[in-house]
């Protein structure tokens, strides 16, 4: 296997998720309403991770909750097996809220299309905003986040890994690999 | 974790334990979804699912109803009566008459054992058992050993009592297939001409002393006695089964603190268990009820994937 | 006309001959055998490398003409028949109406004699319409044409009615056939009592249910002192009691099938309801003891109890598709694979049970044997062809058989009934 070029390290994730989470909160001008919501299985990791920056930021926590969006694919159709359904949870209402989506790579933008159907399931936000780790282009549907931890230009048929501590196996980095089979 | 690749789900017997498990582990996201506001997600949309029930049920027929229509399936309900399918027409016949019309699952009871894996052969649809004959009620037993997973954390090591009328019993057959798989120890127990030849060979002990029973037990699942049974001499009387195997507060008494009482419904309540009991603490059975949706939902889920093989974008 | 045989290798119940032998055959009746005939100009069937048989006798027949010709007829079952190797086929009553008058039996004599392709012999009943209740004009129904009379499909529940009529029966000559089950042990059960009903959730028949009726009749028969014949026996118990009343002399006489020595209960966890039958398929043990019984002759003769059914009534749910299965032309095929290649029996022993014992059971004189002078029903038997059950090869108008798929090996090559040559392989 050839080297692979890695984006960022453990380090750079730190700063760039701190930085997100001052701009989330310059943003919205405060903790106010706000709540996030982490796509499993990373982006999930990622809420969290924003969360403790925003705790320690602003000494207080917001109300985290968990998004499967499984059932929401627009590929379920295409697929051999039925993919793993795990569970949702959101403990608190989202009526009226400033709900963070949060998500690990912004691609094609069909995760956060399923996302944003299956949030208007539980109810009405005042308004929605898109957080990802990385993004790398090739949108296929009129997306974008409001904030981005790094662009990273791609080729289509190239791979973003993002390694997590917590969720993943080995050192937490950034790297991009051929895709296998294409 | 495991796949998903069988087409029918028509008993336990031929699933794994593995794939016991995943239908489990799904059916509890699946539980959060009809916990919701909006109860419904688009897992299935396009898909139609039949109800073809040839013999009556509400609750399950609903259960699955409901089911089908919190992942947006669409979902047909056809009855037939054994007579109209002996006017000609074979059950066969009917089943392939309903497949042309482009329906992609088929949830099936009938009254005579084998009839959904006759359909499940000669079909392309997939085929869900809701219930043959005294055979098996495969979704029934999953959402008893769910709901037995949700309150006491496991199933293996279990000691399951089953009681009541084992000879006709679908759900003591699905039970006895499913619990033994993942580990529990089955006791079945009823009068001795309710209790089907060999039954041990199943794996399970037999008791004809409920008292017995109640005292060993983590689970009790009671089964539904038919008033036939009495005219049919198997009971003497449906009285001295109340009193001989009937579960009242007085007979739970020595059993163990979290015991859990169950039953597939619907009950006859002053027979198989008094009306304190099927509304007391022990009982269960309204989350039987529940949990049974999101097991169906899980079924359904996983069935239906297509089968093409396919790219899975992550 | 004249039919010659060549090169016979002559199997009787008693022997096979190790010469080959020509057989001349004029007028219906064997006429000659000898080690080389001359016959002239006439038509000649030549049997090198195969065996040749008396031919074969079914004592248990459902023609279900009149009444279901949707499932038979006399015509199709007589084909079915002559392509199994059958040249007397008994034809049970149970037909609507049931054959319980001169008049039904004259009308299906006539129709088989017009067919003209086998002897067939109806069974008359015992009880008007079958119902249990009135005992038939028995000399009537003799002197019409029946050897027997049977309530097949019921036993003859009633004690009283089945005294009666056997003492009448011994007066008129005329044999019993007792199909065993009693009806409310067997309680509307659809497979054999064993851990299979239990693991496949089927109404249960406990083997109880023939094995009380055997019983029974055994001592009936007894106090009476005189015969009867039991038809498609199924269990071992009921063979251990057929085989203590023989020792103690009494007349009782037995017919097995082939499902119940190819077959065992195993067969109904497919759920085809071609394995559905009456009485239902036993277990291993009891296909043993069956096999066994043919050894020490606790059973007489096999019977195939052809029961041919239309797939609408077959494609049910198998509680509530009818009891029965297709037998006349398999029959051959599963004797010689499961019982004569398996050295269970012998060749000359498959004479025995298939022609000998039931010419002998119902008293036909000039049947069961090749013999100068007997009636030119032969059977002429490829030994070593394998061939496999296809459903589109049966000539029976219902194809409903458990046994399509099945490879067998032994088959009929020629079954000649009257002198005629009835049936011919290719």
């Amino acid at each position: 296997m050839s080297r692979l070029p890695k984006v960022m390290d453990k380090d750079s994730i730190r700063r760039a998720l701190m930085r997100i989470a001052h701009e989330i909160l310059e943003k919205n001008k405060g903790m106010d309403d706000l709540c996030i919501i982490g796509i499993r299985t990373r982006g999930a990791v990622l809420a969290e991770r924003i969360n403790d920056c925003i705790k320690e930021i602003e000494g207080a926590p917001l109300p985290v909750g968990v998004l499967d969006i499984t059932l929401y694919r627009d590929d379920l159709t295409l697929v051999s097996t039925q993919p793993i359904v795990h569970e949702t949870r959101i403990d608190f209402d989202i009526n009226n809220k400033k709900v963070i989506l949060v998500d690990d790579v912004l691609f094609t933008g069909r995760t956060i299309r399923a996302a944003l159907d299956a949030l208007i399931d539980f109810g009405r936000p005042s308004n929605i905003q898109l957080a990802v780790l990385i993004d790398r282009g090739h949108r296929e549907l009129p997306i974008r986040a409001d904030y981005v931890g790094k662009n990273i230009p791609t080729a289509f048929e190239e791979n973003v890994k993002v390694v997590l501590e917590g969720t993943d196996k080995g050192v937490e980095q950034v790297v991009i690999e051929k895709r296998k089979n294409t | 974790m495991s796949e998903w690749t069988k087409h029918d789900l028509l008993d336990l017997q031929n699933l794994s334990k593995e794939e016991i498990e995943l239908i489990l582990q799904t059916a509890k996201s699946f539980k959060e979804v009809s916990s919701r506001e909006v109860k419904k997600v688009p897992a299935l949309r396009g898909k139609t699912v039949v109800l073809l029930f040839f013999e009556n049920s509400t609750r399950t027929r609903t259960s699955f109803e409901l089911a089908a229509k919190r992942l947006s399936a669409d979902t047909i309900n056809i009855s037939v009566s054994s007579s109209s399918v002996s006017k000609g027409e074979t059950m066969l016949d009917t089943a392939k008459n309903i497949e042309a019309m482009n329906v992609d699952a088929i949830v099936v009871r009938h009254g005579s054992s084998g009839v959904p894996k006759i359909l499940a052969e000669n079909l392309n649809a997939c085929v869900i058992n809701a219930g043959d004959g005294c055979r098996a009620h495969p979704t029934q037993a999953l959402l008893d050993i769910f709901t037995i997973k949700e309150k006491l954390g496991k199933i293996e090591g279990l000691q399951v009592g089953i009681v009541g009328d084992i000879l006709h019993s679908r759900v003591a057959r699905s039970n006895i297939w499913g619990l033994t798989k993942l580990g529990a120890k089955v006791t079945v127990c009823g009068p001795s001409t309710l209790m089907p030849v060999d039954v041990e060979k199943l794996g399970v002990k037999v008791s004809y002393d409920v008292d017995d029973v109640i005292k060993e037990s983590d689970v009790l699942i009671l089964l539904r006695v038919q008033k036939e049974r009495q005219q049919e001499n198997y009971l003497p009387s449906i009285r001295e089964y109340a009193k001989k195997f009937g579960v009242n507060k007085d007979r739970l008494k020595p059993a163990k603190k979290n015991i859990l009482i169950m039953h597939p419904g619907p009950t006859n309540r002053g027979v198989e268990l008094s009306a304190e009991v099927a509304d007391g603490e022990y009982s269960v059975i309204l989350d039987q009820v529940t949990n049974g949706v999101a097991v169906r939902m899980a079924v359904l889920y996983l069935l239906l994937g297509t089968k093409e093989p396919g790219i899975i974008d992550s | 006309m004249a039919l010659l045989i060549k090169n016979a290798k002559i199997v009787n119940a008693d022997k096979i001959h190790s010469q080959a032998r020509d057989i001349l055959i004029e007028k219906g009746v064997i006429v000659q055998i000898a080690a080389s005939i001359d016959a002239g100009d006439v038509k000649t069937i030549d049997a090198k490398d195969k065996l040749v048989m008396p031919g074969l006798i079914d004592l248990h027949v459902h023609l279900r003409e009149p009444g279901r010709e949707d499932k038979e007829t006399i015509e199709t079952g007589s084909r079915a028949a002559a392509k199994g190797g059958f040249t007397t086929i008994m034809c049970m009553p149970n037909t609507t109406p049931v054959i319980d008058s001169a008049m039904i039996v004259d009308s299906v004599i006539r129709e088989a004699n017009r067919v003209g392709l086998v002897n067939v012999i109806p069974v008359g009943a015992i009880s008007r319409g079958q119902k249990g209740e009135e005992l038939v004009d028995v000399f009537e129904l003799k002197a019409s044409g029946c050897h027997a009379l049977s309530d097949d499909g019921k036993t003859v529940f009633n004690s009283k009615l089945l005294y009666l009529a056997l003492q009448y029966a011994k007066m008129a000559d005329i044999l019993l056939i007792e199909h065993c089950q009693d009806p409310h042990l067997s309680g509307g059960g659809v497979m054999n009592e064993g851990f299979n009903s239990t693991l496949l959730g089927l109404k249960p028949d406990p083997g109880i249910s023939e094995t009380a009726i055997v019983a029974r009749d055994i001592e009936i028969a007894h106090y009476l002192n005189t015969k009867i014949h039991f038809a498609h026996i199924s269990l071992k118990r009921s063979v251990e009691l057929i085989r203590q009343a023989k020792k103690q002399g009494i007349a009782v006489t037995a017919e097995t099938c082939p499902q119940y020595f190819s077959l065992t209960d195993d067969a109904v966890k497919s759920f085809d309801t071609n394995t559905k039958v009456n009485p239902p398929l036993r277990s291993k043990e009891d296909v043993e003891a069956i096999k066994k019984a043919f050894k020490d002759g606790a059973i007489d003769c096999i019977t195939t109890d052809h029961a041919p059914h239309t797939p609408e009534d077959k494609e049910a749910g198998f509680d509530t598709a009818p009891f029965g299965m297709i037998g006349l032309e398999t029959a051959v095929g599963l004797v010689i694979t499961e019982l004569v290649d398996s050295e269970i029996i012998t060749w000359p022993q498959m004479v025995e049970k298939m022609s000998k014992r039931p010419a002998e059971i119902i008293g036909l004189k000039t049947k069961g044997e090749i013999k100068e002078g007997m009636d030119a029903d032969i059977t002429i038997i490829d030994p070593e062809k394998e061939w496999e059950v296809r459903r589109e090869d049966f000539v029976s108008k219902s194809k409903n058989s458990p046994f399509i798929g099945k490879k067998l090996k032994g088959c009929v090559d020629a079954t000649i009934y009257g002198g005629k040559v009835v049936f011919q392989g290719k």
